[in-house]
């Protein structure tokens, strides 16, 4: 058994860049690769797109692209990959992936697919209770077009087991998948809460890739970072007991610190002392975090709680439409021409008798972005853009925001900037809301193909 | 003197479904005593004005000298939902580095950032 376990993150969302992760596969001397690529919509986003659109397999739409960045230097060094970019097809990305492994002459790798997350048609009679509202379940069935479960590590570890070298999975909850290869290489059982408690805390520290490297972290003379243009991408060095050191490439940009690492560990957690995985539930709160050299800060500490009896699942509603667009101003009066126009706006979508649920008209450059929290002591700016947006049941009535904004051009106020309208203007609403499933109702299903 | 919160804490904002949370990390262990004591939940929510439409809850995480404020109700409803600009809530978290704070004279050299801009004296 390995004393230590080298673990980097691929991707910490769909849109991360690229080079970092074929960086980190040529220089990290990594055991193992991960790519984490979905958000909470990505599931009923993939399905509605593969309805409209035959082309769309239904795996990460990067999954090629990332694919050729790492795969000559994995392939090189014996790093495995474990991946969620099986979005509603892992199959699929199995199958693009052993076709690539031909391409590059690998013959012999094995490729795994896990199978089981997406539960759609079977959620109404496995779930009860919707968490968000109360409501029943039921009460999303003309709506739904997508349910699926939060899966743990445990058929990741099924796959390594089998002899996988590259993991593809749909759902799979995000810190599970560097999770997975901790349980496999220090044999952790799956109900070993104390080691799965801060294995977990370790993807949860790098699922988000460069957000603890010095990513969205960057403000300058309160935090400085080292050429925030190349942010190199997180390592952790786990050891045996599942105490770590986050590290990152010699040479590359950002920086790990106790600062960057305490941001992450907080980061889209709610209880620091309940953090609910499939896997086990991690208590943040005895984490010890203590700088031990130059970007590398060593985590140890973490507990845990043995995991709950259920998954989260997750189900996405078409609900609807948001229409959406901007027009601007500037110079002196730049706020009081702003005002009429929302006011102009706002008679408008009377008279075009508009059917919004909701409506909201921002000064950007002024209260967009932290709306009602915005002081009322905040300057007035040089420019304004006012932007419109409004949610509504059908695509006819969102259409009529970007249709009103047009009228804003000749029939609008004086120095009315615009912009031609190259975009769409309407998006389509995918409501997210949760529930809970009794865990021995899923059954995960691992599948290898050879190169 | 007063100084606001940006001299004595660095923020971080997430989002999960229409929950936002916002943890507010002291960048010296002394600073978080006074964070304590005067950035409550109750301060915290009516700092955001109607930003935040659901109660406000403030964990404690002394070991990394953190507060976890998680605020219900500050994403419209969920990301996709969100008619907001930003719509996960991203930059949500810098609203409170505006908040403001009483602290000892002697802490002068010990803040973060340039203190002219804001101090008030």
């Amino acid at each position: 058994m390995k004393q230590i376990i080298r673990i980097g993150t691929g991707s910490g969302w769909w849109g991360d860049r690229i080079s970092p992760a074929a960086e980190l596969a040529k220089h990290g001397q990594l055991d193992y690769l991960c790519f984490e690529t979905m958000a909470e919509a990505t599931i009923s986003a993939a399905q509605v797109r593969a309805r409209r659109d035959p082309s769309f397999v239904g795996h990460d739409t990067y999954l090629e692209d990332r694919l050729r960045a790492v795969l000559p230097a994995c392939l090189e060094h014996g790093t495995k990959i474990v991946s969620n970019q099986g979005w509603i097809n892992p199959d699929a990305a199995a199958a693009k992936a052993v076709t690539l492994l031909r391409e590059l002459g690998a013959t012999g790798v094995k490729v795994a697919s896990i199978n089981g997350s997406l539960i759609t048609e079977r959620v109404l009679s496995l779930t009860d209770t919707i968490l968000d509202n109360g409501e029943p379940t039921e009460t999303l069935a003309e709506t739904l077009i997508s349910a699926e479960v939060y899966l743990g590590a445990e058929p990741i570890v099924q796959a390594l087991a089998q002899g996988a070298d590259i993991v593809f999975t749909g759902r799979v909850a995000d810190p599970s998948l560097f999770l997975a290869p901790l349980m496999y290489e220090f044999g952790w059982d799956a109900l070993d809460h104390a080691h799965l408690a801060q294995g977990s805390a370790i993807g949860h520290l790098l699922e988000c890739g460069a957000q603890v490297t010095g990513g969205y972290f960057v403000d300058p003379g309160f935090k400085d970072v080292d050429r925030p243009w190349d942010l190199g991408f997180p390592i952790a060095e786990v050891s045996q007991d599942g105490s770590c050191v986050i590290s990152k490439l010699a040479g590359t940009g950002g920086c790990v610190t106790r600062q960057t690492v305490k941001e992450q560990m907080l980061y889209e957690v709610h209880d620091p002392a309940n953090y609910l995985t499939p896997d086990v539930t991690v208590d943040f709160t005895t984490a010890i975090v203590e700088e031990v050299g130059a970007d590398r800060v060593r985590v140890s500490g973490v507990t845990g709680k043995p995991r709950s009896p259920t998954l989260k699942v997750s189900m996405g509603c078409i609900e609807g439409f948001v229409g959406e667009d901007m027009f601007f101003y500037a110079g002196p009066g730049a706020l009081r021409r702003a005002e009429i126009a929302k006011t102009v706006l706002l008679e408008r979508f009377k008279i075009v008798d508009l059917k919004a649920d909701d409506v909201r008209i921002d000064y950007l450059g002024l209260n967009a972005i932290h709306g009602f929290a915005t002081p009322d002591s905040a300057p007035e700016p040089y420019e304004i853009a006012v932007r419109v947006a409004a949610r509504t049941r059908s695509r006819e009535q969102a259409e009529k925001v970007g249709r009103e904004v047009d009228g804003m051009a000749v029939s609008g106020i004086a120095h009315t900037g615009k912009r031609v309208p190259f975009q769409d203007r309407v998006r389509e609403v995918i409501g997210i809301w949760s529930s809970l499933v009794a865990r021995d109702r899923v059954q995960a299903t691992v599948t290898l193909t050879e190169s | 003197m007063k100084i606001t919160l940006q001299h004595v804490a660095h923020v971080r904002s997430g989002d999960k479904g229409n929950t936002s949370n916002i943890a507010v990390f002291a960048y010296e262990p002394k600073f978080y005593d006074v964070l304590r004591e005067q950035l409550t939940a109750e301060r915290f929510k009516v700092f955001y004005q109607g930003a935040i439409t659901g109660p406000v809850t403030r964990f404690e995480v002394a070991n990394i000298e953190a507060f976890n404020f998680v605020c219900e109700g500050a994403l419209g409803g969920g990301v996709s939902r969100n008619l907001a600009l930003d719509n996960y809530g991203k930059a949500l978290s810098s609203a409170i580095l505006g908040f403001e704070l009483e602290v000892p004279d002697e802490w002068r050299d010990d803040l973060r950032g340039e203190l002219r801009a804001t101090s008030k004296t």
